[in-house]
């Protein structure tokens, strides 16, 4: 069990007042945030899995907002309070994630929550941060067609990857044939969807557009390696874009390089493979099979060095790596801080309206924006695996790209634009009917 | 053949190419020959390799053909660090240098032109000199261009299959020579191939004679492209001659199927065999099998961590030790927990649930909840190629084999020693076997150490297939205990012949339903099974089934 859950028995009269302040600034939007005392702390909730199948990707970034967290207090705090961290476990087990946030926001009564990873973990949290108010920075590329109040997403929306990979390989690299593989649940379906859309649109011909999906953790490959070497023997161009999820990469990759498919013939672009997928594989048969994401470890900024070289002396350990989902921590608490000192308070209605428009340094040199659709901007990176399990750039966006909530490529949801602030305060607002909440459909179909 | 008229011949053919090739091919050929008479002046190099280093990708190909038509006998070893990405340009100097690490912070560097060791750079000044995939395909046939000029034939034959497809007008000449001149039938063959692809491109119908009745990937593509040629001549003899390969891929991919689906079979039978005695000969329900599993990976990493750069001494001294550990700790588990529970089946199962997630959260807090790399050994990785369509991936087809022996060492146990004999008789009749004489609390744990070190066993041969972490036993928890159902409760033949038949059905199923549907199909399956025979493939017969 975690130290947080032993913070978090408070004395009872002290937890009843904080309780009724916390309902109090829920009701009323205009009354003054609920007095604390200045020596008080301000709590940030971490709810990552420490154990469970996700540990391997979620551990990480909980030591990433420690690691934040405790350079953040070495600067003098927030707001000259000290920031405390509370980490919870959810122990990859989805259910479990929203009693844990309602356990951070109602019992920790954390200013704000850094966590999920899986798309499902999210979307069980998104209620509870939605009733009891909270805000919840989620760090990790995911399928959009979403947009909360409550929730910022400083991952990348599918048309700031999977769009513009697509359309390197198209262009760059004269990919004519797809295979879109995928684990089986709602980030690859509903990727793959928009990028079957998408390569129609683009002229892409049914035959030649292959979809694929295995259960989570799946060891055995072979067969589907075959057939995409066979998929990709008809003699056009072939590339496999792969929305395979967490360690089912590692015999995936392995059988790959068995059966002798070269980055050269078919090349894999991959969505949610990094710098820590690979740290349990030897990758010099995987020489040149691509990822898209927002951030590589390689990318030559003093910044980016200045935050590895922290990251190495927080862990104790210079063969540690980064990856993109701990950018987007780094950017996200940034942001939050920014905000946080722009409303001069904590109070999560505050903090909500001052940190949209705001612009922190992100680590492959440019700045993210937080737009008013609650994602933010980020460059787009394709990298080629190197023989030491980094990446290295091929090709980047000239500019950064704006996250887009709704994608433009699927029926239902091509209408829908997403905006938090006033007037419009929707995050599902139908340009065409002139009307918020008009996408219900687009999520039923999942 | 006679070693001075090869040598003789090497000499007239490359001035046959150097004729063919113009001023590119001196450079090639005198870099194969390693004359020393043509190293550049230090400036030059220096210019070529900065070219390369601040060309774009369009303009690098060109930089890239400078530097193998400069004559330059580290020319070569250049391009080779570049195609490995360990070229990189010192920011503030300009000078390139060859990354011979590059991990943590500095990196040990020497330089490009003398390649001497010229200390240790911190990562921040160094840039490195990109590279992608066309550029490394353009380097793939460059140096086999050189490469068809060696000696050694295998490496002539890996250069003219790296070349197929990827000829263009300006070598298809001198490959022609070569291939002419060329003494190994199966390069000659590889380099005629090379060209037909070449000349069917530019719409040469007679080139599909030369391509007929291969297997190779590339040919099969080049003619795929030619039978949606506007050209009728070309296109009707490409689906003629396509028509031909595929009757025989076919075959080939039948067989590849039943391959797969041994090996799956083979790791089944290897996660279940030890169940088959716990639970089958035993009766134990044992939830912890899964965990005992997850030890033998763990004791192969840990092996590997303690005998640094000797991956396959590791591994194999893993065999004995991934069966010692988790020997003992079945040892322990039936000492600590089983005993007490005996004949009390649910209590048993429950106990041992627990059992199985204190080891998962142990691993877990104790080494990490990462997943730990568990290094292939050079002679497992790869395929054993049968024929251009066909290939068996070495690491599975060492799998199957350690499967088989465990198999056969284990029946041998059971049916040859007094072990084997004492196990049978206390299952049969433990209050007979005892006033027989058998100490049957001691035959109960030499039983359940043998099952436990079997499970080890297992671990240690899915380390080199899946991944090693707290949760790889709860992945084969379902299936070992799926294949021991099906088989029979108590036969071991059973399990042997449930696992690879589990095995084969999954993989006929998969290309046809998808991983999910294929998965679920067999549960159907078993289940629509275990309900017209519910003991199993081979149900036990005798006074054996009574017990």
């Amino acid at each position: 069990m975690s130290l947080a859950s032993a913070s978090a028995v408070l004395n009872p009269a002290r937890r009843s007042l904080a309780l009724s302040a916390f309902a109090l600034s829920a009701l009323s939007v205009a009354m003054a945030a609920p007095a604390v005392a200045d020596e008080d702390p301000i709590k940030v909730g971490i709810l990552h899995s420490l154990s469970g199948t996700m540990a391997i990707s979620e551990s990480t970034l909980k030591d990433t907002m420690l690691m934040l967290i405790e350079q953040q207090n070495e600067a003098g705090g927030l707001l000259g309070r000290e920031l405390e961290p509370v980490v919870v476990d959810p122990a990859s087990n989805w259910p479990l994630f929203a009693e844990k946030a309602r356990e951070l926001l109602a019992q920790d009564e954390v200013d704000v929550i850094f966590g999920n990873w899986t798309s499902v973990s999210r979307k069980s949290v998104l209620p509870v941060v939605e009733e009891l108010n909270g805000l919840l920075f989620y760090p990790v590329q995911y399928e959009g067609e979403e947009s909360s109040e409550n929730v910022f997403y400083t991952g990348a929306a599918p048309n700031q990857q999977a769009i513009p990979a697509v359309d390197y390989l198209m262009n760059d690299v004269g990919v004519e044939r797809w295979v879109l593989a995928g684990t089986d649940y709602v980030y690859p379906r509903t990727t793959n969807k928009i990028l079957e859309a998408y390569l129609k649109s683009q002229g892409v011909a049914d035959e030649d557009i292959m979809v694929n999906y295995t259960p989570f953790g799946h060891s055995d490959w072979q067969n589907i390696v075959s057939e995409i070497k066979q998929f990709g023997g008809a003699g056009k161009k072939t590339a496999v874009v792969s929305t395979i999820n967490g360690d089912a990469n590692v015999p995936f990759y392995r059988e790959l390089a068995n059966q002798g498919v070269d980055a050269a013939d078919i090349p894999v672009v991959a969505f949610s493979v990094g710098e820590q997928e690979l740290s349990g594989l030897d990758t010099a048969p995987l020489v040149g099979h691509l990822a898209a994401w927002n951030y590589f470890m390689s990318v030559d900024e003093d910044a980016n060095y200045d935050f590895i070289d922290a990251w190495y002396d927080y862990t104790g350990d210079d063969n540690a790596v980064t990856n993109d989902p701990m950018e987007a921590h780094y950017i996200g608490f940034n942001m939050w801080t920014e905000a946080v000192r722009k409303a001069g308070t904590t109070e999560v209605d505050a903090v909500k309206e001052a940190i949209i428009g705001v612009s922190v340094p992100n680590l492959t040199g440019g700045y993210a924006t937080m737009m008013p659709n609650h994602h933010i901007t980020k460059p787009v990176l394709i990298g080629e695996i190197q023989d030491n399990g980094q990446f290295s750039v091929v090709w980047e966006t000239p500019s950064t790209v704006a996250g887009d909530a709704w994608s433009d490529y699927l029926e239902g949801s091509r209408d829908l634009i997403s905006d938090w602030r006033a007037p419009l305060e929707c995050g599902n607002y139908n340009v065409v009917q002139g009307s918020c909440g008009g996408g219900a459909d687009v999520a039923a179909t999942e | 053949m006679n070693t001075t008229a090869w040598r003789y011949w090497l000499k007239a053919l490359l001035l046959v190419s150097l004729v063919a090739l113009g001023p590119c091919a001196l450079g090639q050929d005198n870099a194969a020959e390693q004359d020393t008479s043509a190293t550049l002046e230090e400036d030059a190099g220096r210019e070529l390799l900065q070219a390369l280093a601040e060309a774009n990708f369009r303009e690098k190909e060109a930089a890239i053909d400078a530097i193998a038509a400069s004559g330059d006998t580290r020319a070569r070893g250049w391009l080779e660090s570049f195609a490995e990405g360990k070229l990189a340009q010192v920011k503030d100097s300009g000078d390139i240098v060859v990354i011979l690490a590059n991990r943590g912070r500095q990196w040990p560097v020497a330089d490009a032109l003398t390649m001497e060791e010229a200390g240790e750079v911190s990562r921040r000044e160094l840039d490195r000199v990109a590279i992608n995939n066309r550029l490394r395909g353009h380097l793939d046939s460059t140096l086999a261009l050189l490469d068809l000029r060696v000696d050694d034939p295998a490496q002539r034959l890996i250069a003219a299959k790296a070349l197929l497809g990827d000829v263009d007008t300006e070598v298809v000449e001198s490959l022609s020579e070569l291939a002419q001149n060329e003494s190994d039938p199966e390069v000659a063959a590889a380099l005629t191939q090379a060209i037909a692809i070449h000349r069917l491109e530019q719409g040469d119908s007679a080139a599909v004679a030369d391509l007929a009745g291969s297997l190779n990937g590339q040919v099969r593509a080049a003619l795929m492209q030619a039978s949606r040629s506007e050209d009728a001549m070309v296109a009707d003899a490409a689906s003629a001659a396509l028509a031909d390969i595929e009757q025989s891929l076919k075959l080939n991919r039948a067989a590849e199927t039943l391959y797969f689906g041994l090996s799956l079979g083979s790791v089944l039978v290897l996660a279940a065999i030890g169940l088959a005695i716990t639970f089958g000969v035993m009766g134990v329900i044992n939830m912890a099998h899964g965990e005992l599993i997850m030890l033998g990976a763990y004791t192969t990493w840990a092996m590997q961590q303690l005998l640094p750069g000797q991956p396959g001494l590791a591994l194999l001294l893993a065999i004995p030790a991934g069966f010692l550990v988790a020997a003992l700790v079945g040892v322990a588990i039936e000492r600590g927990v089983i005993q007490f529970l005996k004949g009390r089946p649910l209590e048993t199962l429950l106990a041992t649930f627990g059992v199985s997630l204190i080891l998962q959260q142990l691993v877990r807090t104790l080494i990490s909840p990462l997943n730990r790399t568990v290094v292939t050994p050079e002679w497992m990785s790869g395929s054993l190629i049968i024929n251009d369509a066909l290939s068996l991936t070495l690491n599975r087809l060492y799998v199957l084999g350690f499967a088989v022996l465990v198999f056969a060492a284990l029946m041998l146990v059971m049916r040859r020693t007094r072990l084997g004999l004492e196990v049978r008789a206390v299952t049969q009749n433990r209050a007979m076997a005892r006033s027989m004489g058998i100490r049957a609390t001691r035959v109960d744990i030499l039983t359940f150490a043998l099952g436990s070190g079997v499970a080890g066993l297992a671990g240690v041969a899915l380390s080199q297939l899946t991944n090693v972490g707290p949760n790889l036993g709860q992945n084969y928890i379902i299936d070992s205990f799926m294949v021991v159902v099906f088989g029979g409760v108590g036969n071991l033949w059973g399990t042997l012949v449930a696992g690879l038949s589990l095995g084969v059905i999954n993989q006929v199923l998969e290309p046809w339903a998808g991983a999910v549907l294929a998965k679920i199909l067999v549960l159907v399956f078993i289940i629509l099974f275990i309900q017209k025979r519910p003991r199993g493939l081979f149900p036990q017969k005798g006074r054996a089934a009574e017990g």
